[in-house]
């Protein structure tokens, strides 16, 4: 069973010029004990999407359709109340700023105690499990360093820290919002590789959104390729990083520079713009930029199967799929 | 090469303009004070009456068609002291505000992107300046020189220095500190350009803001020391002298205080209104989000 | 020939305030770099948070001082310029920033931004509205953006604005910091194929300042790779790129893995977090967090030595082949 389950979610934002349809009818999973990860570049809606998720929407943010199962359950129609029991416990996130995502004037092991107010336990074993957390994400001589405050930190342990304040409460699904973009590469790795430990070891989902493909591969097992605020393609990482289905998926893949290996002065791009998202094309999303469209492409495309568990959105994958 | 004309941009003033009209607080704020201002600078029109002429016979008039707001002690129509009043109001107000800005602009610049030594200087000068409690320092210089529109203006000028020198400290402070004007020095820009092309364009709105914001404060204060007897001389008309009439006689003719508070609480309303709607305004960033 | 810039031994110190009354220590940022950039080619810094690449360019861009050593220019010392002779120079070398957005004066039009450069060194006499039009369109920008103020533009949009306003003066050396931050990897490449079509042109020295290797690649002719202050390796990029002689070029290499889920990955992971540059450690720098460390490393200092077309700063360069060899 999937832990988290969207269908069909719209979510719009008012804006002055009109409706900007943020997300449109977005449909993933998040498959328990797996690590799923969220790729798509500025303006894709990754944020609108874990906002709604989450529950915690600017105010000009509203819902048109769908729902998000979160272990069965409609997140959309709980309370507030209950949100609120829900976030840091059974849902934790870490977001990619490690600067803000602490208090600067309680000391770190206040924090890390603080946050397991709901548990009954002696203030001693409380911080036994807030050095137990420390050393598990790898910070040496936890004990001490429970007493300092998150700026004698650097940026990378201030992040370690983080994920371990999210995997306290041993939460069924771990948020992470492009948690390594702020910091340099090789600690990049480093964090990458000892939240891929940590998922075996505590066994919680993980929706991991990033922009870099390259740590998408390494780390997830599922990925869904956003674009312009829908799905274009979702599958195992094997299947959509080795057969890309989508066009845009796989021109993504060739600009990533990871991927060119021969010396070039003229790398791959992807010219144009995503479109507007007031008034959007009645057509597929991404027509305008693809250098295969024809003409089945002014109309939306379904998602299709390529391969089992393999989907894109694109008239192409349609049209080859078998009956 | 095609011939394209390079579009011009609407002006910086026109946005603010246009963007403010379309909040209601910024266009009830325009509202008012653009009827404040009219009225200040058409007094001799619409006032009906001689603000200063005695007419003995009318002293003590309750409101009628012949005087709108009544008359006073010694028959002068209160209306036509009212407009006339919110003359003097201005004439305080704005060249003290013009004044202060001026100065404070200079030195907050010095101070914020000037060395070191001459920052703490300047600084200690807005504190001593502000130090001193405005009212006690204004009584002191009338009481020294004697009471005249001229001294009001001064002494609250001097005192209002710091309000804005210290803002334009601060925000020349995290200036320079920006990477836009690191950009600037990296073409060559001379420190004259960088202060004149780049900072002041960026400390004018929030100065702008702070203005229309203290404007009342400047008003209440020249009707404080009128009411006091040491701003405005009698006969000329100020809210604050009648407010001090109408003090005198409030149990027989309550209309003067009423007539001689209305324009100052009018003023203070449509000043900050539009100090509110201008803040979310001069920041071109802002514009045009904020969801309300 | 000689190059068009020099720098030999450079340092750049910054004083340490603490309160008014506690002793004044200093960093050294940058500790003893030595480079050359010929002319019309393209050299890559490239570097971590805290390798003191920032600071070296823009000592070069007269923005920081420069403690010791020296930097020549066309055989012009930079260093201790008065900034009226520098002025001068600001024509021939100019400096992108890291911001897009952020380095654009935020009350001008970009218009006024693109053509500043002609003001600022005298030149406001000639047809500003022609030049603004030639700059948009040479870095692929519609005319309509003259008007548009930088908070109306995009990133990639406001990169493009930064390349038109640092080439207005046809200058000879373009310092670039992190052209590619923030930018969506769709959009990396188009940058990336401008400054190369414009140095094509332009005949232009490019330094780029990246803590990316993948985005030096295919721009640039050298790279230099900094840590803690210092050039650890420098050598042809393709001559890096194939046989890296310090580890962390390595590290730096295996850090910036292919969107591949089977690509085999030669993990080179260091342990620990970069050190502090007020307690550099002692011997070797890198000694703390190279997997491959040596008892050797964390006495003796390595010297910048010599290899094949390139040079590094390690007592085992190439330790990682007889590591593998070891391995396999």
């Amino acid at each position: 069973m999937a832990v988290l389950d969207i269908r069909d979610l719209s979510v719009s934002y008012a804006t002055p010029r009109g409706a900007l349809k943020a997300l449109r009818d977005v449909t993933m999973k998040v498959p328990e004990g797996k690590i799923t990860g969220i790729v798509g570049e500025s303006g894709c809606g990754k944020s609108t999407l874990i906002s709604a998720i989450i529950r915690l929407m600017a105010p000009n943010a509203k819902v048109g359709s769908g729902e998000v199962r979160f272990k069965g359950e409609d997140l959309l129609s709980r309370s507030e109340a209950e949100m609120r029991a829900l976030r840091g416990t059974e849902i934790s996130m870490v977001f990619q700023d490690p600067m803000q995502t602490h208090n600067p004037v309680l000391t770190v092991g206040r924090q890390m105690i603080d946050i397991q107010y709901r548990d009954k336990l002696s203030k001693a074993d409380k911080r036994k499990r807030a050095t137990e957390m420390l050393a598990l994400v790898g910070i040496p001589d936890p004990q001490a360093r429970l007493n300092q405050y998150p700026f004698e930190f650097s940026g990378g342990m201030r992040q370690r820290i983080a994920i371990a304040m999210a995997l306290m409460a041993k939460p069924s699904l771990l948020i992470a919002d492009e948690p390594t973009t702020a910091l340099d590469a090789t600690l990049e790795v480093q964090i990458i590789k000892r939240l891929r430990e940590l998922q075996d070891e505590i066994g919680c989902s993980i929706l991991f959104i990033s922009h870099h493909l390259g740590v998408i591969a390494e780390l997830c097992d599922e990925v869904v390729v956003m674009y312009a605020g829908e799905v274009v393609e979702s599958g195992t990482v094997r299947d959509v990083f080795h057969n890309p289905a989508h066009p845009y998926t796989r021109a993504l893949l060739e600009c990533d520079p990871g991927h060119i290996k021969v010396r070039t002065r003229n790398l791959p791009t992807i010219p144009g713009n995503i479109p507007d998202l007031v008034s959007l094309p009645t057509g597929c999303i991404f027509a305008d930029r693809c250098d295969v469209r024809y003409d089945a492409c002014g109309a939306r495309p379904v998602m299709a199967t390529a391969s089992s568990g393999h989907q894109a959105a694109c008239h192409l994958i349609a049209e080859k799929e078998p009956a | 090469m095609t011939d394209i004309t390079l579009p011009k941009p609407r002006s910086e003033l026109g946005e603010i303009f246009h963007h403010l009209i379309r909040d209601p607080l910024g266009l009830a704020g325009l509202i008012i004070v653009t009827l404040i201002v009219a009225s200040a600078l058409f007094a001799p029109w619409i006032a009906p009456y001689d603000p200063i002429a005695l007419n003995i016979p009318d002293r003590l008039q309750s409101p009628n068609p012949a005087h709108l707001m009544g008359s006073d002690q010694l028959g002068r129509d209160t209306f036509s002291r009212v407009i006339w009043g919110g003359r003097v109001a201005l004439q305080v107000a704005l060249p003290t505000i013009a004044g202060a800005i001026a100065v404070g602009l200079i030195l907050g610049m010095i101070a914020g992107y000037g060395p070191k030594w001459l920052d703490s200087l300047i600084v200690l000068f807005f504190d001593t300046v502000r130090s001193f409690p405005t009212v006690m320092f204004a009584l002191a210089v009338v009481a020294l020189v004697g009471p005249s529109l001229n001294t009001v203006i001064l002494v609250i000028m001097v005192t209002s220095i710091p309000t804005y020198g210290r803002v334009v400290r601060t925000l020349t402070q995290s200036l320079k500190e920006a990477e836009f004007i690191t950009a600037e020095k990296s073409l060559g820009a001379s420190t004259a350009r960088i202060m004149g092309i780049h900072i002041v364009p960026n400390v004018l709105g929030p100065l702008a803001v702070l203005a229309a914001m203290d404007i009342p404060t400047v008003v209440g204060l020249e009707a404080g020391l009128s009411f006091l007897g040491m701003g405005v001389k009698p006969p000329t008309p100020s809210w604050g002298s009648l407010l001090n009439d109408g003090y005198n006689l409030i149990r027989n003719t309550p209309w003067l205080i009423v007539a001689g508070g209305i324009p100052l609480i009018l003023t203070t309303l449509g000043f900050t209104f539009l100090g509110e709607a201008l803040r979310d305004v001069v920041d071109p960033k802002l514009r045009g989000k904020g969801g309300k | 020939m000689s190059a068009l810039l020099q720098i030999r031994d450079v340092f750049v110190r910054f004083r340490l305030r603490g309160g008014i009354f506690s002793s004044v220590g200093t960093i050294d940022a940058v500790t003893g770099v030595s480079l050359d950039i010929e002319e019309g080619k393209t050299y890559g810094i490239v570097g971590e948070s805290g390798s003191g690449k920032t600071t070296l360019a823009r000592a070069v861009a007269g923005l920081h001082h420069a403690s010791e050593g020296s930097i020549l220019y066309r055989g012009q010392e930079l260093r201790d310029l008065p900034e009226a002779e520098f002025r001068e120079l600001r024509r021939e070398i100019v400096m992108m920033f890291q911001d897009p957005i952020g380095s654009l004066s935020p009350r001008l039009t970009i218009k006024s931004l693109i053509t500043e450069p002609f003001r600022i060194q005298g030149m406001g006499d000639r047809d500003l509205d022609t030049e603004a039009k030639r700059l948009l369109t040479m870095v692929g920008l519609p005319a309509e953006f003259a008007a548009r103020y930088p908070y109306q533009i995009s990133g990639g949009q406001a990169r493009r604005v930064g390349v038109a306003r640092a080439l207005a003066l046809d200058p000879k050396l373009l310092i670039a910091d992190e052209p590619t931050a923030g930018l969506d990897v769709s959009i990396q490449g188009e940058m990336l194929n401008l400054l190369a079509r414009l140095q094509d042109e332009m005949g232009l020295a490019i330094m780029i300042i990246t803590h990316n290797l993948n985005v030096v690649r295919h721009i640039t002719d050298t790279v230099g790779i900094m840590y803690m202050g210092k050039l650890v390796e420098e050598g042809p990029t393709e001559e890096v790129f194939a046989r890296p002689q310090h580890p962390y070029t390595l590290a730096l290499l295996a850090a910036n893995p292919e969107p591949d889920p089977d690509a085999q990955l030669m993990r080179v992971e260091l342990s620990g977090e970069p050190p502090s540059i007020l307690r550099r450690p002692k011997g070797c720098e890198f000694h703390t967090r190279c997997p491959f460390v040596q008892p050797r490393c964390s006495t003796d200092v390595p010297v910048w030595t010599a290899a094949g077309e390139g040079a590094h700063r390690c007592h085992f360069p190439e330790i990682w082949t007889r590591e593998e060899a070891v391995a396999s």
